[in-house]
């Protein structure tokens, strides 16, 4: 499977990615390249396989629910590139 | 209960399927230790984990599992022993992970169903598609400051249950209904404090429109995140008008979210989700397999209490109380405990009555709900039994029940210190009766000219003069013995 340019934009669009469209084609090619690699891992049958969510066979383990976290503002918004008044600040995004 | 919508050159028929985000009660969220606890100090419920800061892990809280199998089993559902976290993914100001974890192939619960009690006493049962699991995002605050939105993530990461209808209403008020009975039913349960007004509730209305008589179902337009019952049914109704303006102008709908203004009272396309429908949704590498067994869910069911159809049955059966009568008073459990406790010993469909004609009226009057009742079930109760030993006539009942209503005070303590007891002796009586006719000798001897119909007005004079506390039955007894020639 080979991907074209558009598709290529339309998923660095949806992973909020700013391609320059120099860098179009060889990712295409590069992309491809993988879709090509799962192609070939879908020629194994698997009919009487489950299909697995995750590598081990372990499933969840549970937790009380008990509060044990939370009570610090300060140290969620440090990294904030912007903070107001205990609040993110992120530039104004109304529907 | 039929909804069409006459166009210029067809009838239509909507469909509609409703999608409800329901916040789960529970002390921590989802997958983190951080607190539910609305109205907090912004960004104080947060734990990294709902920050999306790299490197923390989720960690699924038990009481949520639980919840979301409760709510499966008032719901009649399927419930899937093994289910599976997928993330979908999208970007918004108020979703730090970039992704929502939620359910997406294998939902914890599957297929349900809901029966809606219509106003007119029927009942229609709609299907419910599944209900999974997910984070709930944080909160955009847009009027704080002139250039930037504000984003608290307490919410972030709290549990929500989605819980998808199939498309099986066919008009507003089924979707009203709809939205009130799954209400009813998580209060009942415990799981979700239904309040939509806090947006504890929300809903997303799939909307589509189709000549009466086909069966195909048309592209739907998703109209997101209506606040209350009523803007929902408002919704649905603008939308539906839309698409039959568009297909019979010649146009086509296109598959798009739209919001609601009440204010304009019509939907609109929304902005910036442009490539909201592709989620590119895959299991979620950070969790493993929700799995329990069957002891665990026997385990929940033996806890679940009797819900509104079982109450509703009951109370017709037991009762003997109308389909409309019974649907009425098992919507909240606190009203069908104060319904039985008034019921209790007592004529079941006379307390019906009080309840759902005198106590709802009152309460209405007064915006307050049936556990703030100026008129507990006790004094209601008493007020009942006063009326069939024949203490007080139905007529001053109601008064009695008035001052209740204002005073909260004892029928009995009322009836007594206002000297409102039935006059039951001849001799007062008679008096009155006696009074009523020597005052109006002309009316009397009309009616004994044959003019019978005085009768009426004889009696309602002699109410007049006690009071209006004469024993109707012996009132009229009387007053025929007094008035034969």
């Amino acid at each position: 499977m080979s991907l074209d340019d558009a598709t290529v934009r339309k998923i660095a669009t949806l992973a909020r990615i700013d391609l320059a469209d120099a860098d179009l084609a060889p990712l295409a090619k590069e992309l491809s390249g993988i879709m090509s690699w799962i192609e070939q891992l879908q020629e194994v049958d698997t009919d009487a396989v489950e299909p697995m969510s995750g590598g081990t066979d372990m499933t969840l383990s549970w937790r009380k629910d008990a509060v044990s976290d939370g009570g610090h503002a300060d140290k969620v918004l440090a990294n904030a590139p912007e903070a107001h008044e205990g609040f993110f600040g992120v530039p104004k995004v109304v529907e | 209960m039929t909804f069409l919508i006459k166009g210029e050159t067809e009838t239509w028929e909507v469909v509609i399927g409703l999608e409800v985000h329901a916040q789960v009660i529970s002390n921590a969220k989802l997958f983190s230790g951080a607190p539910t606890d609305f109205g907090a100090e912004p960004n104080s419920q947060v734990s990294f984990v709902d920050a999306g800061m790299p490197g923390m892990l989720p960690v699924i809280n038990e009481v949520a599992v639980e919840q979301a199998v409760r709510t499966g089993l008032g719901l009649k559902a399927q419930i899937n022993k093994r289910s599976v976290f997928a993330r979908k993914n999208y970007f918004y100001a108020d979703l730090p992970q970039g992704y929502q974890i939620s359910q997406f192939e294998l939902p914890i619960v599957g297929e349900g169903t809901i029966i809606l009690d219509m106003s007119d006493g029927t009942s229609r049962e709609v299907g419910i598609e599944r209900l999974h699991l997910e984070q709930d995002a944080g909160k955009s605050i847009h009027d704080l400051h002139p250039s930037k939105s504000f984003i608290d993530l307490n919410r972030s990461g709290v549990t929500l249950m989605e819980i998808v209808s199939n498309p099986d209403m066919r008009s507003p008020d089924e979707a009203g209904a709809y939205l009130r009975k799954l209400r009813s039913i998580v209060r009942y349960l415990g799981t979700c404090d239904g309040n939509m007004d806090e947006g504890s509730m929300r809903c997303d209305a799939n909307v589509s429109v189709r000549p009466v008589g086909s069966t195909e179902l048309r592209t739907r337009c998703e109209v997101k995140n209506v606040n209350s019952v009523r803007f929902v049914m408002q919704a649905i109704e603008h939308e539906a008008r839309r698409h039959v303006d568009i297909y019979e102008s010649g146009g086509d709908i296109q598959q798009e979210t739209r919001l609601y203004d009440p204010n304009k009272g019509e939907t609109r396309q929304m902005r910036s989700k442009e490539f909201a429908h592709d989620y590119r949704y895959f299991p979620d590498p950070d969790l493993l397999p929700l799995v329990f067994d069957d002891d665990y869910v026997e385990s929940i069911k033996a806890t679940l209490p009797e819900l509104p159809d079982e109450k509703k049955e009951r109370f017709m059966s037991d009762y003997d109380l109308t389909a409309y009568d019974a649907g009425v008073l098992v919507v909240e459990k606190e009203t069908s405990a104060y319904y039985e406790d008034v019921a209790k010993g007592r004529d079941p469909k006379a307390a019906a009555n009080w309840v759902i004609t005198n106590l709802f009226g009152a309460l209405n009057k007064k915006g307050i709900s049936i556990t703030d009742s100026p008129v507990s079930a006790a004094n209601l109760g008493k007020l009942i039994d006063l009326i069939s030993d024949d203490t007080i006539s139905g007529r001053i009942a109601k008064d009695v029940f008035e001052v209740m209503v204002e005073e909260g005070e004892d029928p009995e303590f009322i009836v007594d210190e206002r000297g409102l007891k039935q006059i039951r002796d001849t001799g007062s009586i008679e008096a009155a009766i006696e009074q009523v006719m020597a005052d109006n000798s002309d009316k009397v001897e009309e009616y004994r000219g044959g003019k019978d119909k005085l009768l009426g007005w004889f009696v309602g004079q002699v109410m007049k003069q006690t009071g209006g506390k004469a024993n109707p039955g012996m009132l009229n007894e009387l007053l025929r013995k007094k008035l034969s020639p």
